[in-house]
């Protein structure tokens, strides 16, 4: 462990390489540096651009907890303030990782506890938090500011009690589509009277209804609160007295968005969302219908981003609100708007960059609305700004994504998820690869890419060849051979993460991208064709990697495995649970 | 959606062979436009008809798990939705009773059983209702609650589980006298 600042003395100055500038003065210019990638190559320039920027980085982000240890992390940068962790395979938000996994942030916590006494901001996502966790987090970080909990699971409403009750100095709290246990909203009460720090308010994910004049309270007092999201157990009249507590808001989420209002209250709302001028983003709106949307439209002069995706618009509903929304860049929705929904977002949104559009009844069978290749071909023809969409179908067909692409070839992420698993063109029957293919070939920025439908191995072929700026793939149902996945590991330089789920590829198709694995983040495998010895071939030729297995339960062959891949500074892990392997 | 067109998704969907029925690259590269309605896809004949064949009912999306890819707690939300907007939008039915020279609506979602329901009726027409059997139908009174079901039939109250009765269940009507006991008998 470096002595701090030991370096400083004048005979280490001498005897050490003459450098341009001072440390300190190197120092200050690297504290400039913004981006975790700017910062890695900074600290690669010399030895001296190493330490200077190593002692001056403040923000630190681990994309998997695992591939590091907390003790390497504080040995290597001794003032950080800010730590952004990823835990678990992204597979987990969708249940293909059993419980109790691991990816626990407590043992970070007791670290940081000694070596980052004055650490501000935790953002986590995909971690375990409990409570223990969050009451140690309240206490043993006097200068704690901000907590940002994405996808995590674990704790209770009664872990934001205790930080409610002893982070004095915090800004952010934002809890956001949790597994928890919500026990009430009596947390929100736990702000002390005197409690005034707060800029971001996030409670929109949770059930339990809050105590209203807690909130109006809370919201009154802290004036610089510019991003409040509360749950649907806010009523419109509610939610109008907090506008009026709150005009300045960038960021709003509403509560549920219905309710008997009298003539007066309209009015009163309407006012109030007039008063909202500088807001920017605006969420929540579930039950918004048709009768009080209107009043909405005031505040949306110079909306960027439209959540409605807990909003079950009808096409209508959708078309008259966005015609408010001309300076919209980003908007999710249901696919109860439709395509003729999403005519109107094409025709209404000129500058949007980003649309996602997420299906209101996933499993149901019978259904035969939601939205199909139309609605996305009328948007690339309104929207050619387009660079990140996430699409939620059920029919697609070769030609439509074609077209689409060549309107828009400035994608980035292209995520589409056909959800019957398999299925063709529905015009001509024949698989989807022509349409992957030219998403890869006229995209040549495109850095995310999730594949679906029936697709061969041509698909992957494509990527291999066209999509040299691709860092994530997600594969589900795809591909006809080993070849498929071979393709992708050899020919897309700068991939990061491959998540593969029910695939036809082999041990051959897991071993042909063993020196690609360390240049890599992470690779995800699970009902595939992978067997134990692919496994084991794999962990005894690379042993910086940490090749982790996990027996498949819903796998009726019982030689069903789920494989994680890794590359890790810090080993193997030692939390491992029993039901994970590490070969 | 055609129907051929269904039936093979789901056939498809039980697949899970290494490869495409005699797909390979050269055929694939044939831009030839298939017929909607044609069965046949790129190539081999002889895996069509594996598939023609396959006669196994193919698993329901919702025994896939994880898929589609949809965060838990977005599935849960919606699923609540759902069930919040079934349970408010009520199951308003007519009811009459022979000699009552009013109609009356009622919610049948608030009732949790025949027997609250039962109560219910009771206590709006001010008579008392016999005891349900499945043999005798309504003893004791005479009076007989039946319902229209969907088809246009009279039923017994009683004689279906609740849960189907709910969704089937028309319109209601108390019925009085021989009438309700010709019912009770017939059934």
């Amino acid at each position: 462990m470096d002595p701090k600042r030991a370096r400083e003395s004048p005979e280490s100055a001498v005897l050490s390489r003459p450098s341009a500038f001072p440390d300190e003065v190197l120092e200050r210019i690297l504290s400039l540096l913004d981006t975790h990638k700017d910062r890695s190559s900074a600290s690669l320039v010399s030895k001296a651009w190493y330490h200077a920027e190593r002692w001056s980085r403040a923000r630190v982000f681990i994309g998997n907890c695992y591939s590091v240890s907390a003790e390497i992390l504080v040995r290597r940068f001794p003032n950080i303030r800010s730590v952004t962790l990823k835990g678990k395979p992204r597979f987990s938000d969708f249940n293909l990782v059993p419980q109790n996994w691991g990816a626990d942030i407590h043992s970070w916590l007791l670290v940081f506890a000694e070596h980052y006494p004055s650490l501000e901001e935790l953002r986590l996502k995909r971690m375990t938090v409990t409570d223990q966790s969050l009451e140690f987090l309240a206490l043993k970080f006097p200068n704690f500011k901000s907590l940002s909990l994405l996808s995590c699971d674990g704790f209770s409403t009664d872990g934001l009690s205790a930080i409610a009750t002893h982070c004095r100095n915090l800004t952010e709290l934002d809890i956001q589509e949790n597994g928890i246990d919500d026990i009430s909203g009596n947390w929100l009460n736990c702000f002390p009277d005197n409690f005034t720090s707060l800029e971001v308010l996030n409670f929109a994910s949770l059930n339990s209804e809050v105590n209203f004049d807690s909130l109006e309270r809370l919201v009154t007092r802290c004036n610089l609160l510019r991003i409040l999201k509360v749950n649907k157990t806010i009523t419109l009249d509610q939610l109008q007295r907090l506008l009026v507590r709150a005009p300045w808001l960038t960021e709003l989420g509403t509560g549920s968005f219905i309710q008997e209002l009298t003539p007066r209250q309209y009015a009163d709302l309407e006012t109030s969302f007039k008063g909202c001028r500088n807001l920017q983003t605006l969420s929540g709106l579930s039950e918004a219908t048709a009768l009080y949307l209107p009043a909405l439209y005031p505040a949306c002069a110079n909306l960027t981003f439209l959540n409605l995706s807990y909003a079950a618009l009808q096409s209508e509903e959708l078309a008259r609100l966005l015609a408010y929304c001309a300076h919209l860049r980003r908007l999710w929705v249901l696919d109860t708007v439709e395509d003729k929904g999403l005519e109107a977002v094409g025709q209404n949104c000129p500058l949007l960059e980003e649309l996602r559009v997420f299906p209101s009844d996933p499993f149901d069978e019978e259904i035969v609305h939601g939205v199909t290749e139309l609605g996305f071909l009328a948007v690339s023809y309104g929207c050619r700004k387009l660079r990140y969409v996430l699409y939620f179908c059920r029919q697609m067909t070769n030609a439509a994504v074609a077209t689409i692409v060549r309107n828009c070839p400035d994608f980035t992420h292209f995520r589409l998820c056909i959800m019957n698993p398999g299925q063709p063109d529905y015009l001509t029957r024949e698989p989807m690869d022509e349409a992957f293919g030219a998403v890869v070939k006229n995209c040549p920025k495109l850095q995310r890419l999730a594949v679906s439908g029936l697709l061969t191995d041509l698909t992957f072929e494509y990527i291999g060849t066209f999509a040299k700026n691709l860092e994530t793939l997600s594969v589900a149902f795809a591909g006809s051979s080993d070849l498929g996945m071979q393709c992708v590991l050899e020919g897309c330089p700068k991939l990061r993460k491959l998540e593969i789920r029910d695939c036809p590829f082999g041990n051959k198709a897991l071993l042909s991208g063993l020196e690609k694995y360390e240049s890599m983040r992470s690779l995800w495998m699970s009902a595939c064709k992978i067997t134990m010895n692919g496994c084991r071939l794999l962990a005894r030729k690379m042993p910086r990697l940490n090749v982790e297995v996990m027996k498949d339960e819903e796998s009726n062959d019982g030689q069903s495995y789920k494989v994680y891949v890794y590359r890790s500074v810090a080993g193997p892990r030692r939390d491992a649970p029993p039901f994970v392997l590490t070969l | 959606m055609n129907a051929m067109y269904e039936k093979n998704i789901d056939l498809e969907a039980t697949e899970l062979r290494l490869g495409l029925p005699g797909t390979s690259k050269k055929e694939i590269t044939s831009r030839s436009k298939k017929r909607p309605l044609d069965e046949s896809t790129e190539g081999s004949s002889s895996n069509n008809d594996d598939r023609l064949e396959c006669s196994a009912p193919p698993p329901s999306k919702a025994q896939i798990v994880g898929w589609p890819p949809i965060r838990s707690y977005r599935k849960n939300s919606l699923h609540q939705k759902k069930e919040e907007a079934e349970a408010k939008a009520g199951v308003y039915v007519k009811v009459s009773m022979d000699g009552a020279p009013y109609l009356r609506k009622m919610d049948l979602n608030i009732y949790e059983g025949y027997q609250q329901l039962l109560e219910a009726l009771e206590n709006m027409f001010k008579i008392t209702i016999g005891k349900y059997s499945e043999r005798e139908g309504y003893k004791g009174s005479e009076y007989a609650p039946t319902y229209e079901d969907k088809d246009g039939d009279w039923m017994l109250v009683g004689d279906v589980p609740w849960e189907m009765f709910i969704p089937s269940c028309k319109r209601l009507r108390i019925m009085k006298g021989s009438e309700a006991r010709g019912l009770t008998c017939g059934l």
